[in-house]
C-alpha cells in the first residue's frame, strides 16, 4: 500500500507523512483563528477584520511581558489573551456597538480600518523585521521520528489548539451560557425580556473572540518572528477558511482549518508555487457549488 | 464704489497669487527632486524603508553649503513590493511631480519594471536595494545605475566560500520572483563551476510565506550539505529561525544566507544567527569613516536601527548624483537623465560609507565585497557588534566581468 502511494505520488512516503503533520500544525493556527472569527460572526454578525492585528497583538504582548516584566511564556498564555481581549471589549463598546443596526459592510470597513491603524502603530514602533521570542525551555527540543525531526513545540501547538477548539465548541453548544448566546442571536429582545443583559453578553463575546486570536498569537510567537505583518499574511487565508467552512459555523471552521492546513501542506510538496493560492481555488469552488459553505446552513 | 473695490480686490488677489507663483517657478528651475521608492510597510521595510530615506537626506545635509543654493526635495513612496504599484508611482513622479531621480527600489521585479519607466522618460535611476544582476545585464539601460550589490556578487562571495569549505551539494529555498530566480541561477553557476551539484530547489510564494517548515523538511530530505536561502528580509529571518527549530544545523547541514542584512541579524538575535556567513559591501563598524557616517545618520534612523548596505547605498548614490548635477548645472541635468548618468560614470565616487569606488559602462558600481561571519554572543562587545570580517574580495574581482553580462551598452 505504502509502496503504491509512493509510486503514484513520486514522493517518499515518510516525507509525505511529515508534510501532512506540518500541514496539521499550520491547520491548528487556521482553526484557532477562524474559530474566533466564527464566534464573533455567529453571535454579533460582525465580520471582524481586526482579527489579524489582534493575533499580532497577542504575540507582541507576550514579547512585552517577557522583555518588560520578565514574565515568560506560560504567563503570556494566560495574560496576553486577557489583555488583548480587554482592548477588544473597549473597541466593541466605543465603536463596533454603534454599527449593529447597519449593514455588515460597515462593521467590516470599521474593523478593517482599526486593524490597519493598529498594524501601522506597531510598525512605526518596532519596524518590520520582528522581535526574537524563544521557545520555552520545557517545550524546546525535538523528537526524531526517523523520517523527520519533529520539534516538541509544534506538537504542543496542535494538542493545545485542539483542546481550545473543543472547549469553545462545548461552551457554545452544550452549556447554559452558550444557549443564552445562541438564543440572543435568534431574538435579542426576547432573551432580554427574560432578564439577560444582552449588550453585556455581546461585548464579552467579542472580547472572547479577540482573546482567542491573541492566544493563537502567543502560540505563534516562538515559531514565527514577532512582527507587525504576521497577522496580515495569515488573516486572508483564515477568512477563506471561514468562508469554506460556512460563516458562523463553529465546528465547520475548526474542521476546515485543520483540513485546509493539510491540503496546503501537500501542495507545498507537489506544486510549491501554488501553495499560496490553493486555498482560494478551493474557496471559489466551494462558493460556486455550496454558497453557504461546507458546514453552513443556507 | 463697490465695483472698484471688488475689482481692486481681485487685482490685488491676482497679484498676491502671482507673486509666490513667480518665486515658485524660479525655485523649480533651481530645484532637484529625488524620489525614494521602496518598501515602507512590508517584509523589506527594515532593510530599506524609512532608513533609506534618512540616509538620502543625510547625503543632502552632508553636502550642505557645497550645494550652492541648489534646492533638493525628497519625496517618498511605498511600492508594496508590487511591480504595478511601483510603475504607477514612478510614472506619476516623472510625469506630474517633476521628480528627476529615483533611488533605492528593492524587490527585483519592481526594480526591473521601474528601470524601463526611467529609460522611457529619460530620468536618472539609482538602484540600491534591488538585487538582480540583470539590471546591468540583459536589462541594462543608459539611465540605470546599480549601486550597492547584486546577485552575482552575493553568489560569488557567499556561495563560493561555502563550496570552498566543502559544501558541494546544495538545495535551494528560493523566493518565487525575479530576485530569487536570479540569485539561484547565479549561485548555481559557481557551485557547478567548482565541481559541486545542486540536488533540488523549491520555489516559495512571494510575498506571504511565513511558514518555511515544509520547505526545510524537503531540503533536509534531499541530504544536501548546504541549504541555500535565495530570499531576503522577513523571509530569511523566518527560514533561519525555523531551520534551527527543525534541527537542520544540529544535524550538520549548513545554511547559506545568500542575502542577509544587519537588520536581519538583529531580529534573529546572535543566539540564533551566530556562525552564519553573509556578504555585504558596507558595515557600520568597518572603519572610522563608516562609523562617522553612522553616528551622523543614527538620530534619524527608525527605531535605532544601524544602517545596512542598501540604506548606506542611498546615501552614497544621492551624494554622487548631486555632485554630478552641480558639475553639469541643474538645468542640463534635469533635461537629460542619460547624460547625467553618463557624467556620473565618468566621475570618481567618493563618500564616507564606501570610500573610493567607481562605476562601469554597464551601470554597475564596483566596490570591495566583504565576507562576514556573525559573531557569537560571547564575541560581541556591544549593541550591534555583529560581524567579523572573514575575507575581502577586491572591486575588480567581486562583480561579474563586464564582457559576460550581455548588456547592450557595452557591446555597442
Amino acid at each position: 500500500m505504502l509502496e503504491f502511494l509512493e509510486t503514484i505520488t513520486g514522493v517518499p512516503t515518510p516525507l509525505l507523512f511529515g508534510q501532512i503533520l506540518l500541514g496539521l500544525i499550520n491547520g491548528a493556527f487556521y482553526a484557532m483563528l477562524s474559530l474566533g472569527l466564527a464566534v464573533i460572526f455567529g453571535l454579533l454578525n460582525i465580520i471582524n477584520f481586526t482579527h489579524g492585528a489582534q493575533f499580532m497583538m497577542g504575540a507582541f504582548v507576550a514579547w512585552m511581558l517577557l522583555t518588560w516584566l520578565g514574565l515568560g511564556y506560560w504567563w503570556a498564555l494566560i495574560l496576553a489573551p486577557l489583555i488583548v481581549g480587554a482592548t477588544g471589549v473597549v473597541i466593541e463598546r466605543l465603536m463596533i456597538s454603534r454599527l449593529y443596526k447597519l449593514d455588515h459592510l460597515y462593521g467590516l470597513l470599521l474593523t478593517f480600518g482599526i486593524g490597519l491603524m493598529i498594524e501601522g502603530f506597531f510598525r512605526n514602533q518596532y519596524g518590520s523585521s520582528g522581535l526574537p521570542y524563544r521557545i520555552p525551555a520545557e517545550l524546546s527540543g525535538a523528537w526524531d521520528l526517523g523520517f523527520m525531526f519533529m520539534p516538541v513545540y509544534r506538537g504542543w501547538v496542535v494538542v493545545f489548539s485542539l483542546v481550545v477548539c473543543l472547549a469553545t465548541w462545548l461552551v457554545i453548544e452544550k452549556t447554559r451560557l452558550g444557549a443564552y448566546l445562541r438564543a440572543a442571536t435568534e431574538n435579542a429582545a426576547l432573551v432580554q425580556a427574560f432578564g439577560v443583559n444582552v449588550p453585556r453578553m455581546i461585548t464579552l463575546t467579542y472580547g472572547a473572540g479577540v482573546a482567542l486570536a491573541a492566544l493563537a498569537g502567543v502560540l505563534a510567537a516562538p515559531i514565527y518572528s514577532v512582527n507587525p505583518q504576521m497577522g496580515t499574511n495569515l488573516i486572508i487565508v483564515v477568512f477563506a477558511v471561514v468562508v469554506i467552512g460556512g460563516m458562523g459555523s463553529i465546528l465547520g471552521s475548526v474542521l476546515t482549518g485543520f483540513g485546509l492546513g493539510v491540503i496546503e501542506g501537500l501542495t507545498k510538496v507537489y506544486w510549491p508555487e501554488a501553495s499560496a493560492t490553493v486555498i482560494f481555488v478551493i474557496m471559489a469552488i466551494v462558493l460556486l457549488t455550496r454558497p453557504a459553505g461546507l458546514f453552513g446552513r443556507a | 464704489m463697490t465695483m472698484t473695490t471688488r475689482r481692486s480686490l481681485l487685482a490685488t488677489g491676482a497679484a498676491l497669487g502671482a507673486l509666490p507663483l513667480h518665486r515658485a517657478r524660479a525655485q523649480a528651475a533651481n530645484t532637484v527632486k529625488i524620489g525614494v521608492l521602496n518598501d515602507q510597510s512590508g517584509l523589506y521595510r527594515d532593510v530599506n524603508g524609512p532608513g533609506s530615506v534618512a540616509c538620502t537626506r543625510q547625503a543632502i545635509a552632508d553636502l550642505g553649503a557645497t550645494l550652492r543654493g541648489m534646492n533638493v526635495e525628497v519625496v517618498v513612496a511605498d511600492h508594496q513590493n508590487r511591480p504595478d504599484v511601483g510603475v504607477n508611482i514612478a510614472r506619476q513622479w516623472f510625469d506630474r511631480d517633476g521628480v528627476d531621480m529615483v533611488i533605492d527600489v528593492p524587490t527585483s521585479s519592481v526594480a526591473l519594471a521601474v528601470a524601463q519607466v526611467a529609460r522611457e522618460k529619460n530620468k536618472v535611476y539609482i538602484n540600491s536595494s534591488g538585487a538582480t544582476s540583470d539590471l546591468t545585464g540583459s536589462a541594462c539601460t543608459p539611465n540605470t545605475l546599480h549601486w550597492t550589490y547584486d546577485t552575482y556578487m552575493l553568489a560569488k562571495s557567499t556561495g563560493g566560500a561555502m563550496v570552498r569549505a566543502g559544501g558541494d551539494t546544495w538545495y535551494f529555498i528560493t523566493a518565487d520572483y525575479a530576485f530569487g530566480h536570479a540569485l539561484e541561477r547565479d549561485t548555481t553557476r559557481f557551485i557547478t563551476a567548482a565541481g559541486g551539484r545542486v540536488l533540488g530547489s523549491v520555489r516559495t510564494p512571494f510575498p506571504g510565506t511565513t511558514d518555511f517548515s515544509s520547505f526545510l523538511v524537503q531540503a533536509q530530505a534531499s541530504r544536501a550539505k548546504v541549504v541555500g536561502l535565495a530570499n531576503a528580509g522577513g523571509d530569511t529571518i523566518n527560514s533561519i529561525k525555523q531551520a534551527a527549530e527543525f534541527g537542520l544545523t544540529r544535524r550538520g547541514t549548513k545554511l547559506a544566507a545568500l542575502l542577509m542584512f544587519i537588520s536581519d541579524v538583529h531580529a534573529l538575535g546572535l543566539e540564533t544567527a551566530q556562525g552564519l556567513v553573509c556578504t555585504e559591501t558596507f558595515y557600520w563598524d568597518l572603519n572610522d569613516n563608516t562609523r562617522a557616517f553612522t553616528a551622523r545618520v543614527l538620530p534619524n534612523m527608525p527605531g535605532g536601527l544601524r544602517p545596512g548596505m542598501a540604506q548606506a547605498g542611498c546615501y552614497s548614490g544621492t551624494m554622487h548624483y548631486l555632485k554630478a548635477v552641480l558639475e553639469m548645472g541643474v538645468a542640463a541635468a534635469k533635461a537629460d537623465g542619460a547624460a547625467t548618468v553618463a557624467r556620473m560614470k565618468q566621475m570618481p565616487v567618493q563618500d564616507d560609507a564606501f570610500g573610493a569606488t567607481s562605476i562601469r559602462a554597464d551601470g554597475r558600481r564596483i566596490m570591495p565585497a566583504y565576507l562576514l561571519e556573525v559573531k557569537t554572543p560571547a564575541e560581541s562587545r556591544g549593541p550591534w557588534d555583529y560581524y567579523k570580517l572573514l575575507q575581502t574580495t577586491s572591486a575588480d574581482e567581486a562583480f561579474r566581468p563586464l564582457s559576460e553580462g550581455g548588456c547592450p551598452l557595452v557591446r555597442s
